[in-house]
């Protein structure tokens, strides 16, 4: 548009900055076409054959996405990894909404407290992952205090179908949190202080301010974190390989690690393509359906 | 904005009067009430920092007993001694220097490559003009939506095509090329005047010296964000080093390495918190450097939403 409506005497200096920004952008551009374009061309070519890591690729049509199903691990690791959103998205937002709020300008120590709270969001998640297991021993920590100070002795978290699953998303929870809390916290100290004004001279105060007045005031910051933190919680991966393994049995095993396993334990990356396809899938379809709903929910001011 | 919500209704004229001594700070009289409140609040905060931060306390006491300690009941901070020597014994234990290294080295050439492409790539897209641009940056935008777990199994093979299995340049460069940079570049570059830039460009300047001498001499905390969360996201990285790595001695990030140390170690877990500990030491210390910085990051890079 703006090259066609250009002056005629433009003209000449128009061709030389388009090739300039080709010369600008060409290392993104080559990139991009190496390291995403052809990957996802690849991978869909890969999810019809049988491809092993090494020998023979044979066409198989969509004998993969059948396999899919039959396979043992594949259905119960799409539930896990479902079962594991459902739990970790609300308890993630809504504690990282309520620090963010605690955290407010009033709050001594702010600084060092969002330090703190953001310590575990930078640290390698294999050092997080391995302070928590050592915590959830049998004779760890949390067990140890139980026994000690009530005489209870609690189940083996990491070695029980149900708990295990349950520990996964509290290690995920306390290692996730400080990222929302610092996007929140932005989003509050974006308020205009003009609105939150008004609505106190009107009477508001405590719980309903926060409720009436300042979560529908960064409603687009809640939602961007719930579409954010659902994704990678639908990718879910280190924790439950570091943690538990994916046990006890494949009762903690999410779709990320299937797709591992598939593809680098059992060498069968066609399988594990398919697999990945229909992950990614999954993420579009909770992704649209979150943009579908969010006319309810999100306020934009403009 | 909804009209239900208490925002859109004015402000009753005879109210505004009452407030006016506090305008300035929008503090509430602190009344008994208030006060009370007010100490609850820190309260609750404080505790609930406390036990937020209990994981890692207990962590770097754990690397410091012997390991006969480690599930002594009923469950102590300290051991029967305070042994350092743990964090020696670390490195005697595994190759955990070429770890730090490699990361290290991963982190930083991959943060190198990430600022060159974007920075040149959010030039060209924001600030130049040319044909097909924007539907071009529309594709750029479209690949964020393709998890990195769909991408790393072609990837593998494309390495093993490039003959990259298990060597640095497969650390680097597959994940350096992320659309996410570029549009943070772009943003932030469109903000800048263009009356700027015309000027110079009148005086004979070409794009790249207007580039170089102009636009990014204005973008360095723009520069500065993308680039501590691109150094973040390397040395934190895991699924894609643990696939492509082969010889985790020579080529093991940290937490490769961290993962295959504690399968090395076993029981050791006095070494295995020690560990642990010394590979959240560099990112605390970048997190307390720039602490004033995080917040005014995330929301410039509009991850606040708005």
């Amino acid at each position: 548009m703006t090259i066609t409506t250009a002056p005629r005497r433009r003209r000449s200096f128009a061709k030389d900055e388009a090739r300039q920004a080709l010369g600008f952008a060409s290392p993104a551009l080559v990139g991009l076409a190496l390291f995403t374009i052809v990957p996802v061309v690849l991978s869909i070519v890969m999810s019809f054959f049988d491809w092993p890591t090494f020998g023979e690729r044979t066409f198989n049509g969509g004998a993969n996405y059948a396999r899919l199903f039959e396979d043992p691990n594949f259905l119960p690791a799409l539930r896990n990894t479902l079962v594991f959103t459902v739990l970790y998205v609300p308890v993630s937002i809504a504690l990282s909404l309520a620090l963010a709020l605690g955290l407010g300008p009033r709050i001594r120590g702010r600084g060092a407290l969002r330090v703190l709270f953001f310590i575990p969001v930078v640290t390698p998640m294999v050092a997080n992952v391995l302070v928590w297991k050592m915590l959830l021993q049998p004779q760890g920590l949390f067990n140890g205090l139980a026994q000690t100070w009530f005489g209870a002795e609690l189940p083996n978290f990491l070695a029980d179908r149900q708990w295990a699953m349950i520990m996964v998303v509290v290690m995920s929870v306390w290692q996730g949190l400080g990222y929302n809390m610092l996007i929140f916290s932005a989003a509050l100290e974006q308020l205009p202080e003009s609105v939150v004004e008004a609505a106190r001279i009107d009477g508001a105060r405590g719980l309903r301010m926060i409720w009436s007045v300042m979560i529908p005031m960064i409603s687009p910051a809640i939602f961007f974190a719930t579409i954010m933190t659902m994704i990678t919680s639908l990718q879910v991966f280190v924790q439950p390989q570091m943690l538990t393994g994916g046990g006890p049995g494949n009762a903690t095993m999410p779709l990320v690690m299937w797709i591992y396993n598939q593809g680098f334990k059992f060498q069968d990356l066609g399988l594990a393509a398919a697999g990945a396809w229909i992950l990614f899938a999954l993420i579009i379809i909770i992704t649209a359906l979150q943009f579908g709903a969010q006319k309810k929910w999100v306020h934009y001011e403009h | 904005m909804s009209t239900d919500t208490v925002i859109d209704r004015p402000a009753p004229l005879d109210a505004t009067e009452h407030v006016e001594p506090e305008r300035r700070t929008g503090r509430e009289p602190a009344t008994r009430g208030s006060r009370v409140r007010t100490a609850i609040g820190h309260v609750v905060i404080y505790l609930a920092a406390a036990v937020f931060m209990l994981p890692l306390v207990y962590a770097f006491f754990s690397a410091l007993k012997p390991n006969g300690d480690m599930f002594a009941m009923p469950p102590s901070l300290f051991g029967s001694e305070i042994r350092w020597s743990n964090f020696a014994e670390v490195f005697a234990y595994g190759p955990f220097w070429t770890y730090i290294f490699n990361s290290l080295f991963v982190a930083v050439a991959g943060t190198a490559v990430v600022l060159v492409v974007s920075a040149t790539a959010g030039y060209a897209f924001g600030r130049l003009r040319w044909k097909g641009r924007d539907a071009v940056f529309v594709l750029f935008l479209a690949t964020l939506m393709v998890p990195a777990e769909v991408l790393v199994i072609p990837m593998f093979q494309v390495m093993q095509w490039f003959g990259w299995v298990d060597t640095f340049q497969a650390l680097i460069f597959p994940f350096a090329f992320t659309a996410f940079g570029t549009f943070l570049m772009r943003q932030f570059f469109r903000g800048i005047p263009f009356e700027l830039e015309e000027a110079a460009r009148v005086d004979g300047a070409g794009p790249i010296r207007s580039f170089l001498q102009i636009i990014l001499p204005l973008s360095t905390s723009a520069i500065a964000v993308l680039a501590v969360f691109t150094f973040l996201s390397f040395w934190n990285s895991y699924l894609w080093p643990l696939i492509v790595t082969v010889d985790y001695a020579a080529h093991g990030t940290l937490p490769v390495g961290l993962a295959s140390f504690s399968g090395l170690t076993g029981t050791r877990w006095d070494l295995q918190m020690a560990a642990s500990i010394i590979s959240m030491i560099p990112t605390t210390i970048l997190v307390i450097a720039l602490q004033k910085h995080l917040v005014k990051g995330i929301a410039m890079a509009g991850l606040g939403g708005r």
